[in-house]
């Protein structure tokens, strides 16, 4: 795999760092604190493509906590609030747009 | 049934107790993902948007009950209550976590279920028809080739680095349920002039990127012949496959760049060194596979029982009986199909509950047996036509008597971005959104057979192309659309749909498959030309015009 510091980087906007959890599988995101958190609101948010860089090249440092770190867009709202900035990564957050076959 | 032996019930455990050390040096952070991702797909681990999907082979679409019940087991235990049949008579589970796979893998094992070639660069999940051994007028019992493929492929070292995964599907029926020629080989069991048992051989059809409906590379094939001629057609594959560009890798391009005379040459003299070698089939090995094989201690029954007449009055029920049940080799027995296609529901979903309630019904009704079908829905091979009131009674209140089996609300659709990291836009809703549209069971029975097949990319896991009617999400500006064709099919007479014009957006979609039905209706020749034969007689145009004329 190329390290991300070699990789050509381009932001167009707020960015976070998302990745599965090992384990589980579960959606997470990296935090400003150099680990990582479920809570898209406690998401370390870079705004440049050299952020956006580092940020990445820590993640993918951490293999054995996470699998396929990679830069999502976000959006910031007016108030802060910080929302995933297409379908896939609010699906990714949000779980599937339809119910789950229910059990009997 | 057919009942493993030794051998397969080891592999399988050791693989399990791999698979467990495996999982417990990547928790541990000795083994990179970059090293555990192969492993993990030699085991139909992949990593999906939310979690882990686990995908678990159904060989030949067979399942007997207490299978189906460990089926549920693990939806219920270590995923979140139901399973998602897929068009490869494969059962995926879509909330489960690495550390519990070791677990789920051995509950599998004990009733000698697994996922081993569910994934990979390797020969997948032999599949064939779902109606296989209980058909009327099939040549033979197509499972009998099909567990000899599936032992000569597994984990078969030649072939376990391929330029691409390989899959192979099987039929002896006229009526071709397995599309076997939207495989990489396909094969359709016949008899040659001796009554000989034989296979027409067909390869490099798929969908995907670049379509193919798959060629014949030999009209006959004699049964004792068809490993070394596989083999033969694996190793030019292995050898020429295009390993430099994954879009490039699948046989169905190189049989294309190399035209299927020369490719078949080349497997010819492949062949012809190797054919008396060990993969000859002698009549014994063959007679052992197929006396594995158990089959049902049948009664001597009428096909027109007093219980079947009486209940015939009820309107519902005879309507059910119309569409889901098919007649069967044995007198006094039918085959039944359960949809798993309920209106407003997800296209192959069933829950724990359903699933064991199956098997149950399973073990009254149908000799333990199940079968899964690649348009994602289930069947009870062996019902005694005298049984069937009940039987419907009982499916009815599981949800699972939906009376539109190969009607237009019997959808075929892939995960789409609900699940899948490679989509570009849902499929499910639309699915959902269709079968209410057509909820109405007279006029999807006025409409006829009619075929939905949806996808959420262009690897076309809901083989869109080959739907009558093809739906394929694509991106456009960071929304969802969707490309129509129309006149695609998936049987003997498979072809590739056509493009009926620019892609429409995701709340237009519905809108434009009823212009498209309206549009039939009114262009059929007659009541039962089906849908496809009007496109076929008629062209696109028609079509292409109703549905762009206002947009
Ligand atoms: C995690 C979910 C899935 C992933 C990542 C996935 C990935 C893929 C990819 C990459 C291909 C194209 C391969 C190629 O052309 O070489 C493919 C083909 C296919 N998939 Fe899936 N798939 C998924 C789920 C499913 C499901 C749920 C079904 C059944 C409903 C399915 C059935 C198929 C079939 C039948 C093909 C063959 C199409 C052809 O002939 O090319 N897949 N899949
Ligand atoms: S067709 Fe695309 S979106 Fe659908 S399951 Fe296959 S890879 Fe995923």
């Amino acid at each position: 795999m190329t390290s991300p510091l070699q990789q050509k980087i381009k932001i167009t906007g707020p960015s976070v760092v998302t990745a599965n959890r090992t384990w589980d599988g579960v959606v997470i995101y990296r935090d400003a604190h150099k680990g990582w958190t479920t809570d898209l609101a406690q998401a370390a948010i870079v705004r440049t493509a050299d952020d956006a860089r580092a940020l990445l090249a820590e993640s993918t440092a951490d293999d054995v906590g996470a699998i396929g770190p990679y830069i999502a867009p976000v959006a910031v709202n007016d108030n802060g609030t910080v929302e995933p900035g297409n379908l896939r990564e609010q699906i990714r957050r949000k779980g599937v747009t339809i119910d789950l076959p229910a059990s009997a | 049934m057919y009942a493993y032996d030794e051998i397969d019930r080891t592999l399988i455990n050791e693989r399990v107790s791999e698979f467990r050390d495996q999982v417990k040096r990547r928790l541990a952070g000795e083994l990179t993902e970059d090293e555990f991702k192969m492993l993990r797909l030699m085991n139909g681990v992949y990593l999906q948007l939310h979690a882990y999907m686990f995908r678990v082979a159904i060989p030949y679409g067979t399942l007997s009950s207490p299978q189906l019940r460990k089926m549920a087991h693990v939806a219920r235990r270590y995923d979140r209550g139901y399973g998602h049949f897929t068009t490869r008579q494969n059962i995926q589970f879509n909330w489960i976590k690495l550390a519990d796979l070791p677990d789920a893998l051995e509950d599998l094992a004990s009733v000698g279920i697994h996922a081993m070639q569910t994934s990979g660069n390797c020969t997948r999940n032999v599949t064939t028809d779902q109606w296989a051994g209980v058909a009327p007028g099939e040549v033979e019992d197509p499972r009998i080739w099909a567990e000899l493929l599936r032992q000569y492929s597994t984990m078969h070292p030649e072939f376990s680095f391929l330029p691409r995964k390989f899959k192979i599907a099987i039929t002896a029926s006229a009526h071709d349920r397995a599309a076997i020629k939207v495989h990489d080989i396909g094969l359709r069991i016949h008899k040659n002039e001796a009554g000989e048992t034989g296979f027409e051989v067909l390869v490099g059809g798929g969908l995907g990127r670049t379509p193919f409906i798959g060629k014949v590379i030999k009209p006959f094939v004699h049964g004792r012949d068809i490993l070394s001629y596989v083999e033969a057609i694996l190793r030019v594959y292995n050898q020429y496959g295009r390993r430099d560009n994954i879009y490039k890798a699948r046989i169905k391009i190189l049989v294309h760049e190399l035209g299927i005379e020369k490719f078949a040459a080349e497997v010819e003299d492949e062949w012809l060194a190797t054919r008396d070698s060990a993969l000859t089939l002698d009549n014994e090995v063959v007679e052992d596979i197929r006396s594995r094989f158990t089959y049902p201690h049948y009664q001597k029954l009428s096909d027109t029982p007093d219980e079947l007449t009486a209940a015939s009055a009820d309107p519902h029920f005879a309507r059910w009986l119309k569409n889901s049940v098919a007649p069967h080799q044995r007198t006094g027995y039918a085959i039944v199909t359960l949809s798993l296609k309920p209106v407003g529901g997800p296209p192959g979903d069933a829950t724990a509950e359903q699933m064991d309630a199956v098997a149950d019904l399973a073990d009254k009704y149908s000799f333990g047996e199940i079968r899964v079908g690649h348009e994602q829905n289930l069947a009870l091979p062996n019902v005694a036509r005298r049984d069937l009131p009940a039987l419907w009674r009982q499916l009815d209140k599981l949800g699972l008597a939906t009376p539109n089996v190969n009607l237009v609300t019997d959808i075929i659709a892939c995960p789409g971005l609900d699940y899948c990291s490679l989509a570009n836009t849902r499929s499910i809703p639309i699915a959902q959104e269709l079968t209410r549209r057509f909820a109405n069971n007279d006029l999807a029975e006025l409409i006829g057979r009619l075929h939905i097949n949806i996808s959420g990319c262009i690897n076309a896991c809901g083989h869109h192309h080959v739907g009558h009617i093809g739906i394929l999400g694509v991106e456009k500006n960071g929304e969802e659309f969707f490309q129509i064709t129309i006149g695609g099919r998936a049987d003997e007479h498979a072809v590739v749909g056509t493009l009926i014009g620019p892609a429409v957006p995701f709340a237009e979609v519905a809108d434009v498959i009823e212009d498209i039905v309206e549009a039939y209706l009114a262009l059929r020749a007659r009541p039962d030309e089906l849908f496809v034969q009007t496109v076929e007689r008629l062209g696109v145009e028609p079509f292409k015009e109703r549905v762009y004329a206002t947009r």
